[in-house]
């Protein structure tokens, strides 16, 4: 049921009704915020955390990453093997460095991904995630996206969502199930 | 040396009481503004605050202005299908009785041009308009990125 979303077509109907594929059959190819490659391979074995995201977003993003950093503290070292990503899908602005300068007000476990358009593009297309660009005045623009914050078994099935208005009390114990 | 002391206390507290402080226009009380660092000067600030309608009619809070920001507007963040999005909010209603928070997830006031970056204790002031009670200024606290809000005895967080 959780791979059905691998054997659609790009051409879904909404995000609601697929999910992402597990990370095992994921494509991408990212760079961290200390300008490492990674790629989904590198984080098999291993339970994972996933959003999407932007620094230049004053509200949705530091709420979340705020969220998340107390979700990791709560959980202590329990939490230390837990891969912690966000993965921006402003890529033109979200270089390594811009975003190593943004995790670093975070918890240091929340590691920045980014990468070439058609490398984001690919991980959103393989997490089920949407971002559009939006233009504002002036050349200046914004960026809606997937809010949710998305949870995966050590070997790569997906756990659950968490919502962004979702009662935080809920993300814990969400998490804590992909760690054991 | 006593004096000393306190004034030192009073230095150092300074930028929580801002936002601790209550200012008042007709029916209307606003409290609790505050904003978040930002990383620079090139990306938007954001701008929380609380506001109380003790009044009988309803008012709407219709815009920001400040000289922090050369684009003060307001916004409210939406998720539909698990997207979010930021669109413009002509006017935030603020009805009779009844409070309104500008919040993290919801309403916000987005400083977009910003002067300069906002450092930690920082502060700024904004003028809020609102249809029928006028202008009121407050004083701006700048918080951490983690920032859930200014710690005060009477906040509603
Ligand atoms: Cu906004």
């Amino acid at each position: 049921m959780l791979g059905v979303g691998a054997f659609r077509t790009r051409n879904r109907p909404s995000r609601s009704e697929v999910l992402p594929v597990p990370i095992g059959q994921m494509t991408w190819t990212l760079t961290d915020h200390q300008g490492r490659l990674v790629r989904p391979s590198d984080w098999a074995g291993r339970p994972v955390m996933v959003f999407f995201g932007f620094t230049w977003c004053p509200d949705v993003c530091p709420t979340t990453l705020s969220d998340i950093s107390l979700w990791l503290e709560e959980l202590g070292a329990d939490a230390n093997r837990l891969i912690v990503a966000l993965i921006s899908v402003d890529p033109e602005r979200d270089t390594p460095d811009v975003l190593a300068d943004y995790v670093s007000n975070f918890d240091p476990r929340i590691m920045g991904l980014t990468g070439p358009a058609d490398e984001v593009a690919q991980a959103a297309a393989d997490f089920r995630a949407t971002y559009r660009r939006v233009a504002k005045d002036a050349g200046d623009y914004t960026m809606d996206h997937t809010a949710g914050v998305f949870l995966f078994h050590p070997d790569g099935r997906l756990a659950s969502i968490i919502d962004f208005h979702e009662d935080r009390r809920f993300a814990v114990p969400k998490i804590r199930r992909t760690l054991s | 040396m006593k004096h000393f002391l306190l004034a030192t206390a009073l230095v150092l507290s300074a930028p929580a009481a801002m936002a601790c402080e209550t200012v008042t226009i007709g029916d209307l009380t606003v409290e609790h503004a505050w904003s978040k660092v930002t990383i620079g000067a090139g990306r938007p600030g954001v701008f929380y605050v609380e506001i109380k309608n003790t009044g009988t009619s309803d008012d709407a809070l219709v815009g920001i202005a400040t000289p922090a920001a050369g684009m003060p507007m307001l916004h409210e963040t939406v998720v539909q299908d698990g997207i979010a999005s930021m669109p413009h909010a002509m006017s935030i209603p603020v009805p009779a009785g009844q409070s309104v928070q500008l919040a993290p997830g919801g309403y916000h006031g987005m400083l977009m041009g910003l002067t300069t970056a906002l450092k930690e204790g920082d502060s700024f002031p904004v003028t809020l308009s609102f249809e029928k009670a006028g202008e009121v200024t407050v004083n701006v606290v700048v918080l951490s990125l983690r920032a859930e809000g200014p710690d005060c005895a009477d906040a509603g967080q």
